[in-house]
């Protein structure tokens, strides 16, 4: 019983939680900093092609973005499977592409005006026929720096 | 005269803020934009007159897909594998062969005289070519760009081209210029 008695006299202290919260509050607030909550709800499937060559966007406030890709399901019954292209949150058709850019144009400063990218988020099933036909709309709104976006694949050797 | 006040629990502000984290980390999408950038030509001005460039043949460097994704590169069926080995040797051109890109000498500061290519990239696709094989394509055709400055950029200044100063990324791309073609669509093959 000299076992039970020992057990009292030095026992171990308590390791001190009051920095937990300290340490998770820091955590907490790298998370809210860094995040970026998605601006527009995607209403087509737009599954990036991968790529090795590809390389950062830089600023992201002269980025505008199109969507090209089939229709998220509940979107199907309405608008078909056939690959649709999505501007801001709403489908649109070839003609109105101009007026997209012509608006975010307007939209930039006066100076970032020529630095206008235009990104282009295709689903990777998608016909090259729609994409040419995007390309040359935004030809003719003069919107010339494209990106294809990609998803970063690590080269095979 | 002190007295004592109760001390406030604080034991639960960590599952609080656990809480919140947990929050933030599910919502939280870390993904940085990347994709390969390019330059569309401009549109042709209707009241000007087209005026052709003439490219020889040989500085051509034509890549047709086809609708069922199958690549045609000067005449040629090809494998996707094979492209960027066949455009490095275009554009170098290290045997002089008659049938490859032409080179023209030019005083490039910081490198001196060098044999810029005068190869140009043409790339053609049917309306019915799949995304993914175009990506594909174009991906391996920067690919084989940016192995070539990096083969300059290490030759000359002793590193890749990614960790080169914006200057000296300036000059590597004056010797070997990116020059990929899109050509003006075509309907070939029909739908």
């Amino acid at each position: 019983m000299a076992k039970f008695e020992r057990k009292g006299k030095n026992e171990l202290q308590a390791i001190s939680t009051a920095s937990l919260p300290d340490i998770v509050f820091m955590l907490l607030f790298f998370f809210m900093v860094s995040t970026t909550m998605r601006e527009t709800t995607l209403m087509v499937r737009s599954q990036l092609p991968e790529a090795t060559e590809v390389n950062k966007l830089e600023k992201k406030s002269l980025v505008s973005y199109i969507y090209i890709g089939p229709p998220m399901r509940q979107f199907q019954s309405l608008f078909g499977t056939e690959p649709r292209i999505q501007l801001n949150d709403s489908f649109k058709s070839l003609d109105d592409i101009r007026d997209f850019i012509a608006s975010e144009r307007e939209a930039m400063k006066e100076d970032e005006k020529p630095l206008l990218t235009t990104s282009l988020k295709i689903d990777k099933e998608t016909r090259m026929g729609i994409v040419t036909d995007v390309k040359q709309e935004l030809r003719k709104a003069s919107a010339l720096k494209i990106v294809y976006a990609a998803r970063k694949a690590d080269k095979k050797k | 005269m002190a007295r004592k006040v109760p001390e406030v629990n604080a034991s639960s502000t960590a599952d609080i803020a656990f809480l919140l984290l947990i929050f933030f980390l599910m919502t939280t999408t870390m993904n940085v934009d990347t994709g390969l950038t390019r330059m569309l030509p401009p549109m042709p001005d209707p009241n000007q007159k087209q005026d052709d460039v003439e490219v020889k043949r040989r500085n051509i460097f034509s890549v047709l897909i086809n609708k069922s994704d199958k690549l045609l590169v000067r005449g040629e069926p090809m494998e996707v594998g094979m492209l960027k080995e066949k455009t490095k040797e275009f554009i170098m051109n290290p045997n002089s062969d008659p049938n490859l890109s032409e080179f023209e000498e030019k005083d490039i500061p910081g490198i001196g005289k060098f044999k810029v290519s005068k190869g140009v990239v043409s790339l053609q696709n049917d309306r019915g070519t799949s995304y993914e094989m175009y990506m594909k394509v174009q991906n391996e055709l920067v690919a084989a760009y940016n192995e070539l400055r990096d083969e300059l950029s290490t030759s000359v200044y002793g590193k890749p081209f990614s960790k080169l100063a914006k200057e000296e990324q300036e000059t590597i791309s004056k010797a070997i210029p990116l020059k990929i073609s899109e050509a003006e669509p075509k309907n070939v093959g029909g739908k």
